[in-house]
């Protein structure tokens, strides 16, 4: 069991939660991710780990709450357990000897880019971290994420903060006024990380996306999370999340991702007490 | 005198066409008169040829003439001496190639239902035994055991009772690795594993779940951290793959996916949980082992219409064992034998629509002495399809092996091992599928029972 020590909503939909997990913090790195199960009966959900604080052991996690087992672990309150929570997964992102980096969140990855920005800040890259939301309401992390980058641009779809446009306008705007990138890294849903990949390739700057399939153990077992990339089957869970975004078949990707969606549904209108009650 | 029948007394099941459509037990155990009228069967022979099949040991001729008597829990005893898991042994040990092959009985008639009878004292046991009670003397000695499978369990068991504070580290959130998450509840009732993993808790023994050694802990870490040896059962848990076109479409599953799905997370009962699954109406398996029977069986309960098994050679060459392939005839399976897959169908979507497959004939005996299947020219043609299910092998998953340094693995993964379990780097021993790839639960137990000897002898000598 473990214990949530920290709860925090950062708008409707998205909430921030420390969990007490010395064991994962102590060897969690950027970019690798955890498996969470709310309760018995509940299903194994990956979740990238947002923040850990080695000394305080814990491992902080942000998530929106789309389905069914999102929305039972936010109705949890500081101090509850959540039955199970297996990390840390994946490969650790190399962050290691770029110079400049365009880092860019989309919606809920920016709480996935942030670290990834703090971390190249921290080995002396320069950031440039470009964010976007569907609108202000939504904006997530915006003083974290310039803390720790030399320049920051807030997007919405609708301009509702005042900077209407997609991260792609943003990073293109960037590009064309002489920024030269060595790395971008591009964590969000999938048609925005296709779409900033399109964006890079002709430039021919190296653009990492982080994947989030469906999966179950996480550990190589069930190979549900696989993702073509350079027309080769990859793991996800074991040879990612990280991909070369200029070689993942998104649109691949994107059917996948669609694979179990009216179960989905289904269960989650069972948890709202909705018509579907059979 | 003995029973002199030449059959052994039949096994009550469930009707095929009842069963097929729930996920209870197909076996329903002997009662206590038909054990011990099976029991009486045993000729008793000094020679013991049965317990040369055996992996583990057990006492057999022991057992069942005490089962003769009617001294059940008598024989329970008799067999936990040397196996640590009767239950689960009794239901899915291929007896036909171990004990029961060796059997006086089977040169004339069927041999002693040696499986069944050892199924219905680990049963009556854990209905009517009293709590056992094992003397135990700690002796201070810390060892890990790395996956809570069979050989895991079984390496744990026996070192608990020499008396070493024994921690099991498991990477799901329940222990029993395959028994759990691949063996179906109609074939392994889950709450039988239960009582099972409970009965060496009693023992001592320490299981922690949510642990990935290799992530979490490494190897080394885990002597860091007073272990004095570590056993690794970690199993073969790396799903392959065909690698043909539209393997990726929705609705192609590993069989490793579709098994845990609905074996560990329990998606026949979706949506009173939460892991979903979907059959739809026509589902091929392909591959003939005892996975893909367990797979395509679940694939029927889970309600699809055909379920077809699709296997390249003929059925004389299936390594599945001979019972799942009669329960599986049984419960309405269609088999398409000498037909390979080319390629998997989808439409816009992304959804499984059929399976491209060609016709095969036997050719030359391979490499394995099999004969090798060759296409056909000329004979593709189209099986219509909602999901396939890959069950065509799994090898050792790679997580231990990448950050264990100075452990040997075999080309394909296997760990390498003296035949003591003793592998490249000293302390560390390992066992079952984790070293030989995907075989038995018996033979890794068996795996697991070596290499708790050679940990004792190992930490005894330092």
């Amino acid at each position: 069991m473990y214990r949530i020590v920290k709860k925090e909503r950062l708008n409707d939909q998205v909430t921030l939660m420390e969990v007490d997990a010395p064991l994962i913090a102590r060897k969690a790195l950027p970019g690798q991710f955890i498996i969470f199960r709310v309760k018995e009966g509940g299903e194994r959900i990956p979740l990238t780990i947002a923040d850990y604080d080695r000394e305080k052991g814990t491992v902080t996690i942000i998530f929106q709450m789309v389905g069914k087992s999102t929305k039972e672990l936010g109705m949890l309150s500081e101090g509850d357990y959540i039955l199970d929570f297996v990390g840390p997964l994946g490969t650790a992102s190399h962050l290691e000897g770029y110079k400049k980096v365009a880092v860019i969140g989309g919606g809920l990855g920016t709480a996935i880019a942030y670290p990834q920005a703090k971390e190249l800040n921290r080995l002396g890259a320069e950031v440039h971290s470009i964010i976007g939301f569907r609108n202000k309401d939504l904006i997530i992390l915006e003083d974290k994420v310039k803390a720790v980058s030399a320049k920051t641009m807030v997007m919405t779809d609708d301009g509702s903060n005042g900077n209407k446009g997609f991260v792609t306008n943003a990073l293109k705007d960037l590009i064309d006024s002489g920024e030269k990138y060595d790395l971008v890294i591009a964590i969000g849903p999938l048609i925005m990380m296709k779409m900033v990949s399109e964006l890079t390739r002709p430039y021919g700057i190296k653009t990492i996306v982080s994947m989030n399939p469906v999966m179950i153990d996480g550990t190589g077992m069930c190979g549900g999370c696989r993702v073509t990339v350079g027309g080769e089957t990859k793991f996800a869970c074991v040879d990612g999340p990280d991909f070369d975004g200029h070689l993942v078949d998104f649109d691949l990707a994107m059917r996948r991702q669609q694979m179990f969606k009216k179960q989905e549904r289904e269960a989650e209108c069972r948890l709202l007490g909705g018509a579907n009650n059979a | 005198m003995p029973n002199m029948s030449m059959k052994k007394v039949d096994m009550p099941v469930q009707e095929p066409n009842v069963r097929n459509c729930n996920f209870k037990e197909v076996a329903l155990g002997y009662t206590e008169a038909m054990a011990i009228e099976e029991a009486q069967r045993c000729l008793n022979c000094k020679h013991k040829p049965c317990m040369q099949g055996c992996p583990v040991n057990v006492k057999i001729p022991e057992f069942i003439h005490l089962v003769a008597e009617g001294d059940f829990e008598g024989a329970y005893f008799k067999i936990k001496e040397t196996n640590a898991l009767p239950a689960v042994c009794g239901r899915v040990c291929p007896q036909e190639n171990q004990c029961e092959k060796h059997c006086v009985r089977a040169i004339k008639g069927e041999s002693v239902g040696i499986g069944r009878l050892e199924r219905f004292v680990a049963d009556w046991y854990m209905k009517n035994g009293k709590k056992e009670t094992v003397e135990i003397t700690p002796n201070g000695h810390k060892v890990a055991v790395v996956g809570s499978g069979p050989s895991s369990l079984t390496c744990a068991g026996d070192l608990a009772k020499l008396g070493y504070d024994v921690t099991v580290l498991e990477a799901f959130h329940t222990a029993g690795g395959v028994l759990m998450y691949g063996i179906p509840e109609f074939r392994l009732p889950k709450a039988i594993v239960q009582k099972e993993i409970d009965s060496l808790k009693e023992l001592g023994v320490k299981i922690e779940t949510n642990m990935v050694v290799g992530k979490i802990f490494s190897v080394d870490e885990l002597f860091e951290n007073g272990y004095e040896a570590v056993f690794i059962g970690t199993g073969a848990g790396l799903p392959s793959f065909m690698k043909i076109d539209g393997e990726n479409y929705n609705g192609v599953y590993s069989a490793n996916e579709f098994l845990t799905r609905i074996n560990l997370m329990k998606a026949y009962d979706f949506p009173n949980t939460d892991t979903p699954i979907t059959v739809g109406k026509a589902v091929a398996v392909v591959g003939g082992g005892n996975v893909a029977m367990d797979a395509a069986r679940c694939a029927k309960r889970l309600g699809a219409e055909h379920v077809y098994i699709v296997y390249r050679r003929s059925e004389e060459e299936m390594p599945a064992r001979l019972e799942e392939v009669h329960h599986a005839k049984e419960e309405g399976i269609e088999f398409r034998l000498l037909t390979n897959p080319t390629r998997i169908l989808g439409n816009e979507e992304g959804y499984v629509t059929g399976m491209e497959v060609v016709s095969m004939e036997l050719g030359e005996p391979d490499a394995s002495g099999r004969r090798r299947p060759v296409p056909k020219k000329g004979s593709e043609h189209v099986i219509n399809l909602d999901t396939v299910v890959i069950a065509i092998g799994q090898t050792p998953n790679p997580l231990i092996k990448n950050s264990t340094k100075g452990l040997d693995t075999q080309s394909w993964g296997g760990i390498i091992t003296d035949e003591n379990g003793a592998t490249s780097r000293p302390g560390v021993y390992a066992g079952g599928d984790a070293v030989t790839g995907a075989a038995t639960v018996i033979l890794a137990m068996g795996a697991g029972k070596t290499a708790a000897k050679a940990i004792d002898e190992y930490i005894q000598e330092k």
